[in-house]
């Protein structure tokens, strides 16, 4: 047997294009005749609009058009919010494409004018007049829910957009009787998610066919398309949505954004392809943001250190308008999560979703569970201090025991399998944890200040069973689909509805064939993103590609594996019971002399000269697959860092992480994927954070301002596995893609708030910016 | 992202540049584009007219004659980091050269554009303050004949994106003396996370005679409209014997230098930036004598 194709790292196939420019991303598809449109954005936070007049910008070079939210109505419908969790009294206001009487934050599509060119279209932007009223803003999502506060919608009293509760357990008795409780107020901060490819639609309505094909920039092309199709009013089978090629998500991508359906708006008046491009201004100011929670937290625990209960109350902002899937991020992603890989028996989570003058809000890398685990983690190391036991012990003495099929939390959900402690006691070691303990003692004495951070982490994704996602208010299925199609030369192609971008699953999916039917790992083409030629799908989001769309894929392969098995037999002139397969052939039992190989059967089955009685021609079979449980990867990660008491910097001096994530298909980049999601996490801790001012001026509007990590500001990051696999899953697998941004950002926290300990810091909100380091150094060093 | 209409012109001599400037209120020089192009794709910047002057061949060249290190204006950042000369003539501008953006920035940009951009975040300004660089500028009236000055790099920032060049001037070398065996420079910043900018840069020239120093020139910038000259701080360094208490205790007085005027935004205060110059400098300081400073 050779070395399996499965759990082997090869190269990445979508490399060479990626990086060749050898990609065609929506912005570079050119269509005949195609206008381009630019969008007119309100630079006010709140505002009323008394008039906009267009003349001048209808009149200049080049321009074909010019609309107003007048021009929608009865055209257009509002943009919808997909995900309104159950018994929280959601408010799903009206959110118009184009703003119609009010804006409500800055970056609100005000207009749009299309013209031959950009720069015509850009310039054309200039010369359109808004007379507006500006009306008092909000921005803070707490502040946003105060008496006094400025209102966004009429129909939503105190901005408040929901509350959700989850409870189980007896949180109220636990607190009562704890021997300790500790709190906390965590801040976290506003992220802009910044893809490397910026927004884009192309849209192009046929009008003797009544069709719409829209290239847009999603993570979810058919989630678009139905979405699409609430908006424009075209049927579903009327629209096809293009999203083959995009340049990276992380969240940001799942949405249908009111600019996408006015780049259809625009292409359906005119009878013409018309194309927009976010600017990267555009970007940071109508792209959705993720985070925003102002949290009170608090964990009780007896003396001992048994956790015995965790309670929030949260104020999570979703900005001026409900985006796609932001109801369930704080709510679904993050109120069930509270017990972590911890035996916790009471967890409570009091969430309000909040309007504010800001951005919409949405998933963002771990979405609601980075939160989730920050919270938690948080509360564990404060209580390691108030208890006066080592962070490290005080997290093990309250893992849940290992368990291979299922173990029940007290917020209602069923982990899938678990087994904390290995991982944990493999990155201690790792790093020789009480060699690194007595290494801070010693820097102390001397003045410098070293921290560790050590943090457990469950997580929960591969969304997920669809029951569920109708329990909790997910306007959609989470099941997936895939195709696989031998061709007469004994090639596979793989249609999935999935939409992998960036992730790799072009070559982790071949690879899956690969090893199951034994073709070589080149001769499986994987197609994507294109609803005209793939199957039903709900998207890539929420490290459910693999866990849930290569578990249809799998299913699908050995369904094919099996009529080409039943036909073997018929070839072999055997009996079916007795045809076996290994490595790409069917042979008889006792006789591998006597095979056939899998190419061969696609031939057969192609030309259909010989098939046996009542077999169909054709090798190809499609397969679905409702998840019956989420997954849950988990893992301990460790952070080392010093902080410079002069000047408050922060140098991450080693980061471990250790992740299971199941059995692995290709190393090389699940390795990829946690280098990604750490370093993004760590971006929330030190250097990232959207910046309002007072009247919802967003300051943090460009890459001048707002510090995206780079390579050079991170070490090496040093990767170590465990392999539990899922009980319920095919292949086993669990998902990896957002594991490392879920437990940096508390692992990091942590340890910086470990090095500074001795200074008497217990907080600082993110991002933590060497000023503000040091200016809380000062204040305890004066106080 | 995209810059309002504008007329292109190229110039090919220095002499045609200032014709083109002169006749046009509303031009603006281009070398290589990288202060320029980003403020006119913002439109923040719209000037009718760009004269590229990116291909004048008697603004390029680095030469060393009679202990002058004479720079072009059309010099980019990656050649002054590529350059013998200037690793072996003026250090700290050969290291501080190779710290700037990144490849494509170094390959494009220009120290003349860069400092005529005169940004106070800005690197290059508060290395050639403390090299007591020399600034030529030629303006109307050609070459041969009287129009050309030149200017102390103290003198030509006036103020944040500001300097004395007149609408119709130019730019066209940077001299300045070759440091000594005994003459030891650095520069020190701290760097904005996003654009690696300087928050706080701090520049330090040191003349040695074993362990003492003769001779200092210092300067700080990012936290000024434009570079400060630390002459407090040269005062208390020259004389001393330089070890950890005495560069920290010159390093300290360069708040007496700074003035009022300090620049703060939401990543930095100006309380924070002030605070920091010392540090900075302080690590200018160190680094330059090769002395460890912990």
């Amino acid at each position: 047997m050779t070395t399996r194709i499965f759990g082997s790292g090869i190269r990445r196939r979508e490399d060479p294009r990626l990086i060749t420019g050898g990609a065609t991303y929506t912005d570079d598809v050119k269509l005949p005749g195609m206008a381009f449109a630019a969008i007119l954005r309100s630079p006010h936070a709140h505002a009323k609009i008394n008039s906009i007049d267009t003349s001048a910008a209808a009149a200049a070079p080049g321009v074909v058009a010019v609309y107003t939210g007048a021009d929608t109505d009865g055209v257009l419908n509002p943009i919808p919010c997909a995900w309104i969790p159950p018994d929280s009294d959601v408010k799903a206001v009206d959110h118009p494409a184009l703003a119609k009487d009010v804006v409500r934050y800055q970056g609100d599509a005000v207009a749009v004018v299309v013209a031959e060119n950009r720069y015509q279209a850009e310039d054309a932007l200039e010369l359109i007049k808004v007379d507006y009223s500006i009306l008092p803003a909000v921005v803070n999502p707490e502040a946003a829910m105060q008496p006094g506060a400025p209102q966004l919608h009429e129909d939503a009293p105190n901005n408040q957009a929901f509350h959700w509760v989850a409870a189980g357990g007896d949180t109220d008795a636990a607190f009562a009787s704890a021997d300790v409780i500790v709190k906390d107020t965590i801040v976290h901060q506003r992220l802009i998610p910044n893809a490397m490819e910026p927004r884009s639609a192309v849209a192009t309505w046929t009008e003797s066919m009544g069709e719409l094909t829209l290239w847009s920039t999603s993570q979810n092309p058919h989630i678009c398309r139905f979405l699409a199709s609430l908006v424009t009013g075209v049927a579903e089978h009327k629209i096809r949505v293009i999203a083959t090629e995009v340049g990276g998500g992380f969240g940001s991508k799942i949405p249908v954004y009111a600019d996408e359906m006015i780049t259809s708006f625009c292409s359906m008046q005119l009878g013409r392809p018309v194309k927009w491009t976010a600017t990267r201004s555009e970007g940071f100011q109508a792209t959705i943001h993720g985070r925003d929670h102002v949290e009170h937290v608090e964990m009780a625990a007896t003396r001992e250190g048994k956790i015995t209960a965790v309670r929030s109350v949260i104020y999570a902002g979703m900005g001026a308008y409900l985006s796609t899937a932001g109801p369930g991020v704080p709510t679904i992603l993050h109120g069930l999560m509270y017990c972590g890989p911890y035996d916790i028996a009471a967890t409570k989570a009091d969430i309000y979703g909040v309007f504010s003058n800001a951005t919409p809000v949405d998933a963002y890398r771990g979405a609601g569970r980075p939160e989730a685990t920050f919270l938690v983690e948080r509360l564990v190391d404060l209580l390691a201090v108030e208890l006066g036991i080592d962070p490290v012990e005080l997290r093990r003495k309250n893992l849940i025991p290992k368990f291979e099929d299922g173990h029940d939390v007290a917020s209602g959900i069923t982990y899938d399998s678990g087994d904390y402690e290995p991982i944990l006691n493999m990155v201690l070691g790792h790093v020789d944890y009480q060699a690194l303990r007595q290494e801070q003692a010693r820097m102390r004495e001397h003045g410098e200040y070293m921290g560790i951070g050590v943090t457990c982490y469950s997580e929960i994704c591969g969304l997920g069973p669809s029951q569920v996602a109708g329990a909790v208010g997910f306007g959609g299925g989470l099941w997936e689909s895939a195709i696989v199609r031998f061709h007469p030369t004994g090639k596979v192609n793989v249609y999935t509805g999935v939409s992998p971008h960036g992730q790799g699953e072009e070559t982790t999916f071949a690879q899956i064939v690969s090893d199951e039917l034994g073709v070589d790992v080149d001769d499986v083409g994987i197609v994507h993103g294109d609803t005209s030629n793939t199957p039903m799908g709900w998207g890539t989001y929420g490290s459910r590609t693999t866990a849930v769309g290569a578990a249809a894929l799998v299913l699908a392969v050995r369904k094919v594996k099996e009529k080409a098995r039943l036909l073997a037999a018929h070839l072999l002139e055997a009996a079916e019971a007795d045809v076996e397969y290994a490595d790409g052939k069917f042979f008889v039992k006792g006789s591998p002399d006597q095979s056939k190989t899998i190419q061969e059967m696609a031939t057969m089955a192609n030309v259909a000269w010989n098939m046996p009685e009542g077999m169909e021609p054709g090798l190809e079979a499609s397969a679905f697959y409702d998840p019956p449980n989420f997954v849950y990867p988990f893992g301990a990660h460790v952070a080392v860092v010093h902080v410079d008491p002069d000047n408050g910097h922060i140098e991450v001096k080693r980061y471990v992480a250790g992740d299971d994530c199941g059995p692995q298909i290709n190393p090389m980049i699940v390795e990829g994927q946690v280098h990604g999601g750490v370093v993004q996490g760590a971006g929330q801790v030190l250097w990232e954070g959207a910046v309002y001012d007072d009247n919802g001026q967003l300051l943090t509007g460009s890459m001048t301002d707002y510090a995206l990590p780079r390579a050079h500001m991170f070490p090496n990051i040093e990767t170590l596995f465990t392999v539990t696999p899922s009980p319920h899953n095919p292949l086993g697998v669990k998902g990896i893609g957002e594991t490392g941004a879920i437990a940096s950002t508390a692992t990091i926290y942590n340890a910086v708030m470990d090095a500074l300990r001795p200074l008497g810091v217990t907080g600082i909100d993110m991002p933590l910016t060497p000023e503000k380091v040091w200016q809380a150094i000062r204040e305890k060093q004066g106080s | 992202m995209f810059a309002t209409e504008f007329e292109y012109k190229k110039a090919n001599s220095v002499s045609e540049a200032i014709q083109l400037l002169s006749n046009d209120a509303d031009a603006k020089l281009m070398a290589g584009g990288h202060s320029l192009i980003p403020l006119m794709k913002l439109r923040l910047a719209r000037p009718g007219t760009v004269i590229d002057i990116g291909g004048i061949a008697e603004l390029q060249g680095i030469t060393a004659n009679n202990g002058i290190l004479r720079i072009g204006a059309l010099t980019t950042h990656a050649q002054l980091a590529e350059s013998p000369l200037v690793r072996d003539s003026a250090r700290i501008l050969w290291e501080t050269a190779y710290g700037i953006g990144d490849p494509q920035v170094r390959n494009r940009g220009t120290i003349g554009g860069n400092v005529s951009h005169a940004d106070p975040a800005s690197d290059l300004p508060t290395v050639l303050v403390a090299m007591d660089a020399k600034f030529t500028i030629q303006g109307q009236g050609g070459i041969t004949r009287r129009g050309s000055r030149t200017v102390a790099a103290a003198d030509f920032f006036t103020g944040a994106f500001s300097t004395v060049l007149a609408e119709n001037e130019i730019l066209t070398a940077i001299e300045m003396p070759v440091l000594a065996a005994n003459q030891h420079s650095e520069y020190a910043k701290m760097a904005h996370p996003a654009t690696s900018y300087a928050v706080v840069g701090a520049a330090a020239v040191v003349t040695m005679d074993g362990n003492t120093c003769t001779v200092a020139r210092v300067a700080v910038g990012g936290l000024t409209p434009s570079p400060v000259r630390g002459q407090s701080v040269e005062q208390a360094l020259v004389g001393q014997e330089l070890n950890a208490e005495t560069i920290a205790a010159a390093a300290n007085l360069i708040d007496n230098d700074l003035g009022s005027d300090i620049i703060g935004d939401i990543f930095a205060s100006a309380e924070y930036r002030r605070a920091m110059a010392a540090i900075e400098l302080k690590h200018a300081i160190f680094h330059a004598t090769g002395l460890a400073h912990h």
